[in-house]
């Protein structure tokens, strides 16, 4: 029983190893101290997020008639390509942390490599994106709706960027022979983390791509 | 764990990272638990308690300078003590000051020191976190009180209305100062939030169930929790507004067909739930201070923490009634005045609660049970003025008047501010092991309620008289003369007020040197923070307390008998800690914290000054980052006591208060803004504490 003496290692431990059984749970609620500051920082995020799509719809019905808009811009097959890149990323994510909790070494890199990659992708698809608006005239300064529309998919492709670094960690941190099913729990909360940036698209891409108007 | 070959008490991965074979993680953590070091680089929470307290009378004299230039500025008409320009700078930083930099880092003061101790846990979920929670909080109150050295100082009010704070109608770097301090101040609640709701859903001790805490960490979790829903609006809206300002972007750009309700709307959703950040906080330590002077338990605890509850949510429902008069439309006025007085209700129902707690108590009427009731009074007066803003045909009058100001300076000087200096007095005790003195801490009150209402009181007739705030000068011919001498001449007397405070801290201190140490328990009081030696050893408790009802300290002092009869049991130094615990596994200090934060302000001063500056703090704080993630897990010697928790597991499991430790940081490696702050802070926390046999009551 001494290592349920001991918090931290019952707390890094995978739920199937059974100290939630415990007489005794390591923490008042049974889960990590990161586990429950994570959830919490997401709680914390769709505030900031709710604010920044608000802006935006708030901007973009009060941009005066003919100066550029959504209307000129959007280019909805392209979106919704990288869209579902993104989407597509977050089941690698859960194949990962899946492959990891089994202690598959080689296969958690290899889903982790491809989520990373897969982020990239819809990064460098924002970036051309951004381009291809900012050729058509629509500048950050431009008008309302450009600095909205600028700063929200900005925010979103920073807290992306933000995940792809968290990502590359992981896998360097597997590297070096650190991670073990035994701390799978960090990269569970990466995936959190990635899981919620792409719900956040979900909402980003139905309300400021689908309806335009 | 069950599938490693390891035994987890080795600690294999600390052990691995404390070899000088990886990145930052050679260094060593700082040692030493005396001189400056011993606080810069502390993760305990109680000595980040106190230099959170420390910052916030600092920053109360600096914000109190600067009401006393404004009264004395508005002393006699034609005032000219101040520049119209000056003058927009001292009121907008006075009010910044006092919101920010005092009210709130006082809260997270009493919530550092108190949250643990009165949830019988050992510190903060993440140590390391709070560390730098208190070091951005300060870098960033240091950042924009830097301005008036540079070029001028914020002047477009507290609440910053765009686009009046915007280049074209404040073009000095002021407003840039406020947006990009705020924002740092506001990272660090709400790191603060995060880590301190942690705390109080995972650390509690043995048996504290969420209906056995305090009154006090029922407020300070609810103010947390709208910390952390209230802080990433602000944080949008003050983004956006530096973006118009730096980067020339048209979120307030009426030229280009913005609306100014946008500010107003973000920094309301933001600011009225603020307010009720503000005041928790002093609700929760009315709450303890009275029953102890009352002698009774608090009249009707679950109504005192369902209506704080409610307050917590109703809060987010009243924000436009700060915007009646801009036009928003009669149903959304209508809406907001009726949820403004809606939350007039619960906080009735705690102000009745408070007053039935003292209804038949034999009250002991020192310092702390003064300033409480002082508060309680205060906030009635506010609170009942308040009311009179919800309705909006009046509000339309008061808007914009020194009614206002009499109404807010009302809830908060009068309500927050007495409240928590009713705290200091309260819990000095068990901070500092002795006590203010009574009689110069009852002078202090008597002056500084007495000048608080020669101040204020008049205010609201200013007020109703038509004297507009924030006007640099009136003539003398508007009828404001006598009022405002009045209020000039009672904003001196709180200064008195103050000043004896700081001569009471003084005095006591040097009287305290030899004088008999007292004891745990001064007060007779209640809560598990009295529970063990004053000042609070660094350990918190010797061993766990398994609570099992509500007020366990006083239960197992007194007993109540079949007829009602109050008896005394045991004595508190037979019930308390003596804090002789020496094996107790503590989290290490750590360098991190402070480098962290202290790229914070070089970030917001390269936005405006120079983007290489910002490059070499996002730099440093990477670099930081990095340092705190790979950080050895803890002091290796300490290691060396690991083998007590051989103990038996009965003894110590189901204490949180142990928890993070000594395995995890090492190994994750993520190095951003977000990773760090759920991940890093797990390899700070205290290890495995050796636990005695179990107390029973």
């Amino acid at each position: 029983m001494t290592d349920v003496a001991d918090p931290e290692a019952a707390m890094t431990a995978l739920p199937e190893t059974g100290h939630e059984s415990a007489a005794h749970p390591p923490t008042t609620t049974g889960l990590s101290h990161n586990k429950v500051a994570m959830w919490l920082f997401l709680g914390s995020e769709c505030l900031l997020f709710g604010a920044l799509i608000a802006t935006y719809m708030f901007a973009k019905s009060r941009l005066p008639a003919g100066e550029i808009g959504p209307n000129d811009v959007f280019d909805i097959p392209f979106t919704s390509v990288s869209s579902f890149v993104l989407l597509m990323s977050s089941l690698t994510m859960v194949l990962a942390l899946s492959a990891l909790t089994r202690g598959e070494e080689r296969n958690f890199r290899v889903w982790i490599v491809a989520t990373a990659l897969l982020g990239g992708t819809f990064i460098a698809g924002q970036v051309y994106e951004f381009t291809v608006f900012y050729n058509l005239g629509l500048g950050y300064t431009t008008n309302i709706f450009g600095s909205a529309f600028y700063t929200l998919t900005g925010f979103h492709g920073a807290h992306v960027t933000i995940g792809i670094v968290m990502l590359m960690s992981a896998l360097v941190a597997s590297l070096r022979g650190r991670l073990s099913p035994r701390n799978a729990e960090t990269v569970e909360l990466i995936g959190l983390y990635w899981h919620f940036v792409d719900i956040v698209w979900i909402l980003i891409f139905t309300i400021i791509y689908l309806f335009p108007q | 764990m069950t599938t490693t070959s390891e035994p987890p008490l080795q600690l294999t991965a600390g052990e691995q990272l404390v070899r000088p074979s990886t990145s930052l993680g050679v260094f060593s953590r700082p040692r030493g638990d005396t001189g400056w070091q011993s606080w810069l680089f502390t993760v305990d929470h109680k000595r980040i308690g106190i230099m959170y307290g420390a910052a916030a009378l600092l920053f109360l004299v600096i914000g109190g300078i600067e009401a006393l230039l404004i009264r004395l500025q508005l002393a006699v008409p034609g005032g000219n003590v101040l520049s119209e320009d000056a003058y927009n700078q001292v009121f907008t930083m006075h009010g910044v000051t006092m919101v920010f930099l005092v009210i709130m880092p006082m809260a997270a003061a009493f919530a550092n020191y108190l949250l643990p101790l009165q949830i019988g846990a050992r510190d903060v979920a993440f140590p390391r976190l709070n560390a730098f929670s208190l070091w951005a909080f300060l870098a960033g109150g240091i950042f924009l009180n830097t301005s008036w050295f540079l070029g001028g100082a914020p002047d477009g009010g507290w609440f910053g209305y765009a686009p009046n704070s915007g280049l074209v109608y404040s073009p000095s770097n002021g407003m840039d100062f406020y947006a990009l301090g705020l924002q740092i101040a506001g990272i660090a609640s709400l790191v603060s939030a995060i880590n301190l709701i942690t705390t109080v859903l995972n650390m509690r001790a043995p048996g504290m169930t969420l209906f056995r805490m305090p009154v006090l960490t029922w407020m300070l979790l609810v103010v947390q929790f709208l910390l952390l829903f209230a802080i990433p609006v602000i944080t949008v809206a003050l983004f956006l507004l530096s973006f118009d300002r730096l980067f020339d972007a048209n979120f307030f750009n009426v030229a280009a067909g913005a609306d100014p309700l946008l500010w107003q709307h973000l920094f309301w959703i933001f600011g009225h739930p603020e307010v009720y950040i503000l005041i928790l906080p002093a609700f929760g330590i009315m709450s303890e201070v009275i029953p102890v002077f009352s002698r009774k338990p608090i009249f009707g605890y679950p109504f005192m923490v369902f209506s704080g509850i409610a307050i917590g949510f109703m809060g987010w429902g009243v924000w436009a009634h700060h915007m009646f008069t801009s036009g928003m439309g009669p149903v959304s006025v209508a809406a907001f005045s009726l949820s403004t007085m809606f939350i007039a209700v619960p906080t009735g129902v705690k102000i009745l609660n408070w007053l039935a707690t003292m209804w038949g108590g034999r009250l002991r009427l020192n310092t702390a049970m003064l300033y409480s009731i002082g508060a309680v009074a205060m906030f009635t007066i506010g609170g009942l003025s308040g009311v009179t803003h919800a309705i909006a045909p009046a509000d339309t009058q008061q808007t914009d008047t020194y009614y206002i100001v009499a109404h807010f300076h009302y809830v908060i000087f009068g309500g927050s501010l007495m409240g928590m200096l009713s705290g200091i007095y309260f819990w000095w005790p068990k901070m500092f092991g002795h006590k203010l003195d009574e009689k110069l801490g009852k002078i202090g009150f008597w002056v500084l309620l007495i000048g608080f209402n020669l101040t204020f009181g008049p205010m609201h007739i200013l007020g109703l008289q038509g004297m507009s705030r924030r006007i640099h000068s009136y003539a003398a011919d508007s009828g404001f003369n006598l009022w405002n001498m009045f209020a000039t001449v009672g904003s001196f007397v709180i200064a008195v007020g103050v000043l004896l405070l700081f001569l009471n801290i003084g005095v006591s201190r040097r009287r305290a040197r030899g004088a008999p140490p007292v004891g745990p328990d001064p007060w007779d009081a209640r809560g598990l923070e009295w529970m063990t030696a004053s000042p609070t050893p660094v350990h918190n408790f010797d061993r766990d307390i398994t609570v099992t009802r509500q007020d366990e300290f006083w239960h197992r002092k007194w007993r109540i008998g079949t007829d009602g009869k109050v008896t005394r049991i045991a004595r508190a130094t037979d019930v308390a800690h003596d804090g002789s615990a020496t094996d107790v596994h503590l989290p290490s200090p750590s360098y991190w914290p402070v480098v962290v934060a202290l790229g914070l302000p070089l970030v917001a001063y390269g936005l405006i000054y120079n983007l290489w500056i910002t490059g070499l703090g996002a730099l440093l704080i990477l670099g930081g980052l990095y340092g705190w993630v790979f950080e050895p897990p803890d002091d290796p010697e300490a290691h060396e006591h690991d083998d007590h928790h051989d103990a038996d597991p009965s003894d110590d499991s189901g204490n949180g208060a142990s928890g993070g430790g000594t395995s995890t940081n090492g190994e994750d490696g993520p190095d951003s803004d977000d990773g760090a702050r759920q991940l890093a802070g797990a390899g700070a926390a205290a290890g495995p504490s050796a636990q005695a046999a179990e107390e029973q009551p």
